[in-house]
């Protein structure tokens, strides 16, 4: 019972870090990305200002129960995936919910939010949400292939379907799996561009072309919840990254470090980068990533 | 406890600064006051450093930015825009147009006083009013809202007969959805 006890206690303690982590990473971005053009830019806080503003607007609108609940499915979909991804290797407070197979199951759960999303975006009717809900899936169906690629290699690899058992690898070789298997490491990396939207494949989003796409009917609380999910969800992919490639961290300190050199990769090759046509972005992870993700198996199945 | 008069008071300070920090403006390009913006928001004069950005749709917006002459046609749109974004709002009339008419004091196809249809809780003078006045006028709206006196949207709903009467006078064919907030 105590054990019950404190695991739900380290749950919230869990959430409550990544809440805080992802907004400030969100705020980073948006500072960094004013310094690359030259401005002041906000301060990093600003995020949580803009969170705290909307959720204390009031709504008004109602377009159906998938409208309301479409925010509820991104957020449980990022606190699974933050329960079951390992935060620290060895510590007592983060409660580890993972079990042996738990890499497959991430791969489905991860996909889950956009869908329960998806729903709610066609309820509202906007025709913009409709266009961005497709473009999503498509380009889903574009970085599932090699993100789906490079997992299948480790699980070759090391015969192993869970992320402890990746972690004890690396702990008993004493090698990051970014340098045993390298490919496998840049299709993952090269896939996370898809799942951060970042520009160039901020195509879901789209503020000037499609009015941002799925969140166009959203607005104060719904955008609350999608936030806060979407900070959760980046710290959840960040310290997944860091436990299957970089060895796992050891105190919140080093996984700072780790998980924001990984956010760095996305975000300043979005800073750079102009916007992809759909078709374009998926002919994008279809190439290289992919080709890399074979790489990776075939470095699997003869090595 | 939670409705006791000084708790309320700062729940509505902090509330306060927050929406004074975090402007989401939906700038409804309507006559030339629409170039001003890009300059105002990017490198040169950056409103984000203020909190002040740009939102895509009116359900995410805080404030409507009327840039400059308001035809009578788009008149339509921007009622529409207005009654669809969520509480609390505000309206910033920008140029001299959406004062007094301005250059377009005498066209029969511009509304004259933006106040008679929309409740304008800030206008910044100039034609065009260049971005330091975009700035100022900014800054002038989060003070208006740290003291709680920005509150057209309670104004539009409080009078809103008059301002239907106002609306209906110059669109004739008045098809549009009730909003009920």
């Amino acid at each position: 019972m105590e054990k019950v006890l404190l695991d739900i206690l380290g749950a919230i303690v869990t959430f409550l870090v990544a809440f805080v982590v992802g907004m400030t990473y969100g705020g980073l971005n948006r500072k960094i990305t004013a310094r690359v053009q030259n401005r002041k830019g906000p301060p990093w806080y600003q995020n949580f200002i803009d969170a705290y503003k909307l959720s204390s607007k009031k709504s008004a609108i109602h377009h159906g129960v998938m409208h309301h609940l479409g925010p509820a499915f991104l957020m449980v979909t990022s606190v699974m995936t933050l329960l079951i991804v390992p935060v620290l290797s060895h510590n007592n407070w983060f409660p580890n919910l993972n079990f042996q197979g738990d890499l497959i199951f991430l791969l489905y759960i991860m996909t889950f939010g956009p869908l329960g999303m998806a729903l709610g975006a066609g309820q509202t009717g906007n025709p913009n949400s409709a266009i961005g809900v497709t473009r999503g899936l498509s380009m889903m169906v574009g970085f599932e292939i090699p993100w789906v690629l490079a997992l299948v290699a480790l699980m070759i690899q090391y015969h192993t379907t869970s992320i402890t058992g990746l972690m004890e690898v690396q702990a008993h070789s004493g090698t990051w799996l970014m340098f045993s298997s390298p490919f496998a490491f840049i299709a993952a990396v090269m896939a996370l561009f898809g799942m951060f939207r970042y520009s160039p494949f901020d195509i879901v989003g789209a503020p000037t072309e499609l009015a941002s796409g799925p969140i166009a009917e959203s607005g104060g609380k719904y955008l609350f919840v999608m936030m806060s999910s979407g900070s959760v969800f980046t710290f959840a992919k960040l310290t997944l990254y860091v436990d299957l490639f970089l060895g796992g961290a050891d105190n919140l300190f080093i996984l700072i470090i780790k998980t924001f050199a990984l956010y760095l990769i996305p975000l300043l090759y979005s800073l750079v980068s102009p916007r992809y046509r759909t078709e374009q972005a998926i002919r994008w992870f279809w190439g290289w990533p992919s080709f890399f993700g074979l790489l990776a198996i075939l470095q699997a199945i003869i090595f | 406890m939670v409705n006791d008069k000084n708790s309320q008071k700062i729940v509505d300070f902090i509330q306060n600064w927050a929406r004074k920090h975090s402007i989401w403006v939906l700038a409804y390009g309507t006559g030339c006051g629409a170039i001003e913006i890009p300059p105002t928001m990017t490198s040169r004069y950056d409103a984000e450093r203020l909190g002040v950005r740009g939102a895509a749709t009116p359900r995410q917006a805080d404030v409507l930015l009327i840039t400059g002459y308001l035809t009578v046609k788009t008149l339509k749109r921007v009622i529409r825009v207005y009654e669809q974004m969520q509480d609390p709002k505000y309206v910033i009339g920008f140029g001299s147009c959406t004062i007094n008419g301005g250059m377009y004091y005498d066209s029969y196809n511009t509304i004259k006083v933006l106040d008679k249809y929309l409740p304008v809780d800030i206008y910044i003078n100039g034609c065009m009013p260049r971005p330091e006045a975009v700035l100022s006028g900014f800054a002038r709206l989060q003070k208006r809202i740290a003291e709680g006196r920005a509150n057209g949207a309670q104004q539009y709903k409080d009078n809103l007969e008059w301002y239907r009467a106002n609306q209906k006078k110059i669109i004739p064919n008045w098809i549009m959805p009730e909003y009920n907030w």
